[in-house]
């Protein structure tokens, strides 16, 4: 009788999703191509004014992440679903809430990972210091992994339903507001010399809070979906 | 030893079944039989706990299993009527990362000997799974039993799309598992040629 480690379970669920994303390149590009595109077009469209630059460009990085991550959600159970591999995984004698943090780590590290590693960058064509990049940076780095896990509840909510793109969007964008608030608020802040730690402090909150309940929420979720 | 009591199922209003009382002892099969849309595949799903019966419990060496939870999960391999593999991996890829998953010895030996016991020679091992037939993906779903060290096989429809030889192959193995004292429960319009001794069936009417 065999029973796998909590710690193989997950690294099997990791290594799997990141194996199939090195397989399908172009779904991680497009995540990239969408953040890197709306964020450069907004300096184009708005002008060159270093000011205005500078006043929405926590704004405007903070809602590309957001929508780079919705865009993504649709890929995190749909295709585990119809293979047959989801009904696997709900049978893994493992807790399903852990291995849908594996599941939600990938999904990270494919979709919000690259946002975070490109952030500095993006931010540099709106004008940010280096004090405003670094918090840029880190707030996205507590927010990102955020999003995905509450994104995961309304993926998993809507499951198997048609036109489930739409209902994730409705289900899951009032949860992320906190999120996009307190992030674009942590470089306002910066930018206005006043200080970003209440925020930073409180998406470390969200973070932590999510980490807790979004999990759980998500496993009874694909248990509903798969009966 | 494995029992339903008086289990009943349904899907949305309709009643699939109901008042099934059934014991799988080590070394038997139950061929669970019936026509389209009879709840065959209800019925299986129930035992793996992915459905939840209307009435009766299923219990494993005489608990309900829905107190075991993963004690319970950790004695069956269950191949559904979905293969469960992705088709953007390699037939080793699928099959590692499924004995990974399960707990089951999964180095690229044993794993290639799995998939070579399914009649799936070296060439094939590195290809795509997308670039396979239907049948020779059924087969590298159903080497996950070459792998499985566990007790009890919950298979649903594990013959559909597989040749003669692919079928000898199958036949052959659950014969051997169940001459170690395993247990089958199978889902299935086929007729399975093995002794008559260790084969129950499980007639669902609709």
């Amino acid at each position: 009788m065999s029973q796998p480690s909590l710690s193989e379970a997950l690294r099997g669920v990791v290594r799997r999703d990141l194996l199939l994303a090195m397989r399908h390149r172009s779904d991680v590009a497009m995540s990239v191509f969408f953040v890197v595109i709306v964020a450069s077009l907004f300096p184009l469209g708005v002008g060159p004014e270093p000011a205005v630059l500078r006043m929405i460009a926590s704004g405007v990085l903070w809602v590309t992440a957001l929508l780079a991550c919705l865009l993504s959600l649709g890929r995190l159970f749909t295709a585990d679903y119809l293979d047959g591999v989801l009904e696997q995984t709900l049978l893994i004698p493992q807790p399903l809430a852990v291995l849908v943090v594996g599941k939600v780590f990938s999904h990270w590290v494919i979709s919000g990972l690259p946002v975070v590693l490109l952030s500095p960058l993006l931010g540099l064509q709106f004008g940010l210091n280096g004090e405003s990049l670094g918090v840029l940076t880190l707030s996205l780095l507590l927010g990102t992994p955020t999003l995905s896990m509450i994104g995961a509840i309304g993926a998993a909510l809507t499951l198997g339903l048609r036109g489930s793109g739409f209902l994730v969007a409705l289900l899951v964008l009032p949860l992320f507001i906190p999120v996009l608030i307190f992030g674009a608020g942590a470089v306002t802040n910066s930018l206005a010399g006043i200080g970003s730690e209440a925020n930073l402090s409180l998406l470390g909150a969200c973070f932590l809070f999510s980490l807790t309940f979004a999990p759980w929420a998500t496993a009874v979720a694909l248990r509903i979906a798969l009966e | 030893m494995f029992q339903t009591v008086a289990l009943s199922g349904s899907r949305g209003e309709r009643l699939l079944f109901s008042d099934i009382s059934v014991t799988v002892t080590p070394g038997t099969l139950l061929a669970v039989v019936g026509e389209n849309g009879s709840g065959k595949t209800s019925f299986l799903r129930m035992l793996c706990g992915l459905l939840s019966p209307d009435n009766g419990t299923i219990l494993w060496q005489g608990k309900d299993i829905r107190q075991l939870k993963e004690l319970y999960r950790a004695q069956f391999t269950y191949v559904g009527h979905l293969n469960g593999i992705k088709d953007e991996l390699t037939p080793v890829e699928n099959l590692t990362v499924s004995a990974c998953l399960a707990g089951d010895e999964s180095a690229s030996g044993v794993v290639q000997k799995a998939l070579e016991a399914v009649g799936l020679g070296r060439p094939i091992h590195r290809l795509p799974t997308r670039v396979l037939s239907q049948g020779q993906k059924r087969r590298v779903a159903l080497a996950r039993l070459w792998l499985s060290t566990r007790p009890l096989w919950l298979l649903d429809e594990p013959f559909a799309s597989l040749d003669v030889t692919a079928t000898s192959y199958l036949t052959r193995h659950l014969q051997s598992h169940l001459s170690h004292g395993g247990m089958v429960v199978v889902a299935t319009h086929q007729e399975i040629d093995l002794p008559p001794d260790c084969i129950q069936h499980l007639r669902l009417t609709r």
